[in-house]
């Protein structure tokens, strides 16, 4: 037989244990969220990345070795983005009927977005790359991103800081909107969507079609206002 | 359903190519779902082609931001050095983005007569 370590250092090596764990991850997130009465506080998300984390912990295995394995789960990411376009078809008409409502929300949600972690982290004493990192925190990943890189931040903290937005952000938004007492799916899913980006609209996928969509939306606006008020906010700290 | 997977890619390819050629601010993807919803509009029987692929897709949304989730906890560290301000910053606005946003949605669809009862959440729904 072989040694078992030489089997570990093959494996751990290759995509297919990477890939196959974080299928089996996900699969006991989404189990556990249906458990929990598809509650918002068991996000499968976090409990996917949580048991994966515990995984590389205690394999010692270090995070760059996983992605080489992961990245086609995250490829999809890109189809999944052009595949919003059906539902955005098909809502069509709902999204004619709600420019004004979606102009105003988008205009108050991205700034506040924006101003209210600069002012938080500003008056905390954070500056300079950090502050800069944070500005595009509610922008979807890739966006983030190259905002984060044109105003003087830094993509991995960007990257860190964007996730957890979106994890907080999806775990949030329906117990929020339940206490403000906003019934409407297209008001709820395009806040979580302008706030929250992409995990957002997962969670509003999992609640409503009409959510999901109106969150898309919101995500694709959110990216190009960011883009553009993410510098004049930063200005206006100082920075 | 491979059919239907080449499609998403040409769409998400073409995109990729049009944001990098004219240097738009949207990514690859946006651009490519942009021209998704152009071309349903012209052709709406592909809608009902890729729809089956879509929904599959979209149902499982939340398991492509897996990988990238667990790079959040190989930068922990960052955040730690940073403490209590960013983790405030972080969730004290997306409380206040979400709840300004969705309220002024609403009003001012209240006001501008864009109601939508058939888009309202039932008060015994999750």
């Amino acid at each position: 037989m072989t040694d078992p370590l030489l089997i570990w250092s093959y494996l751990a090596e290759g995509p297919l244990l990477w890939l196959t764990a974080t299928l089996v991850a996900y699969l006991i997130g989404d189990r556990l969220f249906q458990a929990a009465d598809r509650q918002s506080w068991a996000n499968p998300v976090m409990i996917a990345v949580f048991l994966l984390a515990l995984l590389l912990w205690s394999t010692g295995t270090d995070y760059q070795t996983y992605f080489e394995g992961a990245q086609f789960v995250h490829f999809m990411l890109g189809p999944a983005t052009v595949a919003l376009a059906l539902p955005l078809f098909d809502n069509l008409p709902r999204v004619r009927k709600a420019a004004f409502p979606m102009i105003a929300g988008l205009l108050v949600g991205s700034g506040v977005a924006v101003l209210s972690a600069l002012g938080i982290a500003y008056h905390f004493g954070i500056e300079g790359e950090v502050l800069a990192s944070l500005a595009p925190k509610s922008t979807t990943a890739p966006v983030a991103i190259g905002i984060a890189e044109r105003i003087g931040g830094q993509p991995t903290l960007t990257a860190t800081l964007v996730l957890l937005t979106g994890i907080f952000g999806a775990i949030v938004v329906t117990p929020l909107l339940d206490l403000l007492k906003v019934r409407d799916w297209r008001a709820r899913g395009f806040a979580a969507g302008v706030a929250a980006h992409g995990i957002g609209t997962a969670r509003a996928f999992q609640v409503n079609q009409t959510a999901g969509a109106f969150s898309g939306i919101g995500m694709g606006l959110n990216a190009v206002l960011t883009a553009i008020i993410a510098p004049f906010a930063l200005k206006f700290f100082g920075q | 359903m491979i059919i239907s997977l080449a499609i998403i890619l040409i769409f998400q390819l073409t995109g990729e190519l049009l944001s990098r050629l004219l240097d738009l601010p949207l990514p690859g993807p946006v651009v490519g779902l942009c021209l998704l919803i152009c071309a349903c509009l012209m052709r709406p029987a592909l809608a009902d082609k890729l729809r089956p692929v879509t929904q599959g897709l979209l149902s499982h949304l939340s398991l492509f931001f897996v990988p990238a989730g667990v790079g959040v906890i190989a930068h922990l560290g960052v955040i730690r050095d940073y403490g209590i301000g960013l983790a405030l910053a972080i969730c004290v606005s997306t409380v206040l983005a979400i709840g300004s946003g969705a309220l002024v949605f609403a009003a001012v669809a209240r006001w501008t007569g864009a109601d939508d009862p058939s888009a309202m959440k039932e008060r015994s729904d999750d």
